[in-house]
C-alpha cells in the first residue's frame, strides 16, 4: 500500500475530481429527474407521453451509448462544450430517469383517500400538494432514491473511465498502466476511495431513512 | 388519466378538461418545433448525407453485409458474455443468501463486510481489477471472461440482497409452518422460503438482469476488448465517420434486447404465479422498492 501513500496527492486530487463530477451530476439529475416525473404525472397526456418514452429508452441503454452520444455525437451537430461538462452531461441526463421513476413512486405510494380527506375538509389544490399529498411522497422517495444516488456516485468511475481524466479511477488506471505499479495496491487505494463516498452516504440516508419513516 | 393524477385532481369537469386540452396542444407544438429546430441543425450539419446512413441501413450498399455481419458478431458476443454472468451471479447470489441465512451471528460477520464492500465498488473498477491483478497471479483468461468475472463480482451480491429482501418480506408463518412439520432450518429454507422469496422479487431480479445486459457495454470503456455490441458500434462510427447514426443503431439494438427480456419477464411471471395452483404471495411495496435496476 505504499504506493498509495507515494502518490497520496495525486489520490487526494482524484478523489476531489470525482466528488465534482457527483456534485454536478448530483444536482442535475435531482432538478431533471423531478421535472420529468411532473410531467409523468402532470393531466396533460403529451407531456406524460414524453416523460414515459424518455424513461423507458434512457433505462433500457447503457449508459456507455449515453456516454458517447453527449461526448461525441453532440459536438458532430455543433455544441461545444469542454469534454468534461459533455461527460457529466451525459451522466446527469441518464440518472435523471431514474430520479424521475423514484420520485413518482413516492407520489404514487400517498393512499389516494389523502388527497381526497384534504380536498373534502376545503384545502385548495396548493395546500392539498404542499401540506398533505408532497411531505408524505417525500418520505416514501429516501429509499429509493438513495439507492440511485448511490448508483450514480459509482457511476461516474464510468464517466472517469471514459476518458474525463483526473478522477480516482483515471488516476488508478494511469498508475497501473503507464506507470507499471502493482495493480493490486493501487486499485485496492482507488477501492477505498469510492467506499469513502458510498459507505457514508449510505449510512446518512439510512439515518434519513429513520428519520423519516411513518407507520402506514 | 393515470393513477398517480388520480392522487392528486379530482375527476376533471368541463373546465379542467379545457384545460387539458389546451395544454396538450400547446405542448404538442412546443415539441413539433423542437423537433424542427433539431432536424434543420441534422440538415446543417450534414447528418442526413446518404454515406453516413447506407453502409448500416441500406442492404444495397456494398459495405452492409460486412457491418452486419460485425454487428451481429457483436451482439452474439454481448449475449454470450450477458448469459455467462447471469447465470454465474444467479448461482453465486442463491449460494450467499443461503449461506448468509443460515450462518450464525459471529460468522456472518466477515460475509456482511465482503457484501457491503463489493456493494460499495463500481463495477468499472471490478472488470478493470479482474482485468489488471488477475494476470499478475498467474490466471490468464480471455478478455471476455474478464469482463464476466468483474460483472459477476458486483451483481451476485446484489442478486443475494434482492433473494434476501424477498425472505424478509414473506410472512413469519412461513417459516414457522416449515419447522412445525419438522423440515430442518435449511430444508425451510431451500423448500419454502427461497422459491417464494424468487417469485416475490421476480421484478427487481429482471431489472438486474437488465443491468447486466447494459454493463456489458462497459468492456467498450475500460478493456481492449472483446468485440462486444457497443465497441462494435464505436469502430463503425469512426469508419465511417458517423457517430450519430452508430450510437443510434446500437443503442436501439440494446433496447430492443432489453425490452426482449422485459417481455419474458412477463411470460416466466405468469407461468410461475399459475403453476402452483395456489396464491401467489401478494407483492408488497417493498418488492417494488427492491435495491435492484438502479445502475
Amino acid at each position: 500500500m505504499s504506493v498509495v501513500w507515494e502518490n497520496r496527492d495525486l489520490f487526494l486530487s482524484g478523489f476531489l475530481r470525482s466528488l465534482e463530477i457527483i456534485v454536478w451530476a448530483l444536482a442535475g439529475s435531482l432538478v431533471l429527474g423531478t421535472v420529468l416525473a411532473v410531467l409523468r404525472v402532470s393531466p396533460v397526456p403529451p407531456l406524460q407521453r414524453f416523460g414515459a418514452i424518455y424513461v423507458s429508452v434512457i433505462r433500457n441503454s447503457p449508459l456507455t451509448i449515453m456516454l458517447f452520444v453527449t461526448a461525441f455525437v453532440l459536438p458532430e451537430l455543433g455544441l461545444n462544450a469542454s469534454f468534461f461538462r459533455l461527460a457529466v452531461l451525459g451522466l446527469t441526463l441518464y440518472t435523471a430517469a431514474f430520479v424521475c421513476e423514484a420520485v413518482r413512486s413516492g407520489i404514487n405510494a400517498v393512499p389516494t383517500g389523502q388527497a381526497e380527506a384534504a380536498r373534502a375538509v376545503g384545502l385548495t389544490f396548493a395546500q392539498t400538494l404542499t401540506a398533505v399529498v408532497l411531505p408524505q411522497a417525500l418520505r416514501s422517495v429516501v429509499p429509493p432514491l438513495g439507492s440511485v444516488v448511490i448508483a450514480m456516485q459509482k457511476n461516474s468511475a464510468v464517466v472517469g473511465a471514459f476518458g474525463v481524466g483526473g478522477d480516482l479511477f483515471s488516476v488508478g488506471a494511469r498508475l497501473t498502466s503507464a506507470q507499471g505499479f502493482a495493480a493490486a495496491p493501487v486499485l485496492t487505494g482507488v477501492l477505498l476511495g469510492y467506499l469513502a463516498i458510498t459507505l457514508p452516504t449510505g449510512a446518512l440516508l439510512g439515518l434519513l431513512e429513520r428519520k423519516t419513516a411513518i407507520a402506514r | 388519466m393515470s393513477a398517480p393524477a388520480a392522487v392528486l385532481y379530482d375527476a376533471p369537469g368541463p373546465r379542467a378538461r379545457r384545460r387539458a386540452r389546451l395544454l396538450s396542444a400547446a405542448s404538442l407544438l412546443a415539441f413539433a418545433v423542437l423537433v424542427v429546430l433539431v432536424v434543420l441543425r441534422l440538415r446543417e450539419t450534414g447528418q442526413f448525407e446518404a454515406d453516413r446512413w447506407s453502409p448500416l441501413f441500406w442492404p444495397g450498399d456494398e459495405s452492409f453485409p460486412v457491418v452486419w455481419e460485425r454487428i451481429g458478431l457483436g451482439m452474439a458476443t454481448t449475449l454470450l458474455a450477458a448469459t455467462l454472468a447471469i447465470a454465474f451471479s444467479l448461482v453465486l447470489g442463491v449460494t450467499v443468501t443461503v449461506v448468509r441465512l443460515l450462518l450464525g451471528r459471529t460468522l456472518r460477520l466477515p460475509l456482511i463486510v465482503v457484501v457491503e464492500v463489493l456493494r460499495g465498488t463500481p463495477v468499472v473498477l471490478l472488470i478493470f481489477f479482474a482485468w489488471r491483478v488477475l494476470p499478475q497471479v498467474g490466471i490468464d483468461l480471455s478478455l471476455l471472461w474478464y469482463l464476466v468475472i468483474g460483472l459477476t463480482a458486483y451483481n451476485f451480491v446484489v442478486i443475494g440482497e434482492i433473494l434476501r429482501a424477498g425472505v424478509a418480506a414473506l410472512p413469519r408463518g412461513q417459516r414457522e409452518a416449515g419447522l412445525a412439520v419438522g423440515l430442518s432450518p435449511r430444508q425451510t429454507l431451500l423448500l419454502v422460503q427461497l422459491p417464494q422469496a424468487f417469485r416475490l422479487m421476480l421484478p427487481a431480479l429482471i431489472s438486474q438482469l437488465v443491468v447486466i445486459v447494459k454493463d456489458t457495454s462497459l468492456a467498450a470503456v475500460v478493456l481492449t476488448g472483446p468485440q462486444e455490441l457497443l465497441r462494435v458500434g464505436s469502430q463503425l462510427a469512426e469508419f465511417f465517420r458517423a457517430p450519430l447514426q452508430a450510437y443510434l443503431l446500437v443503442a436501439a439494438l440494446y433496447i430492443l434486447l432489453n425490452s426482449l427480456l422485459g417481455r419474458l419477464a412477463v411470460v416466466v411471471e405468469r407461468r410461475l404465479s399459475t403453476s402452483t395452483g395456489g396464491r401467489a404471495p401478494r407483492r408488497t411495496a417493498l418488492a417494488e422498492a427492491a435495491p435492484g435496476g438502479v445502475v
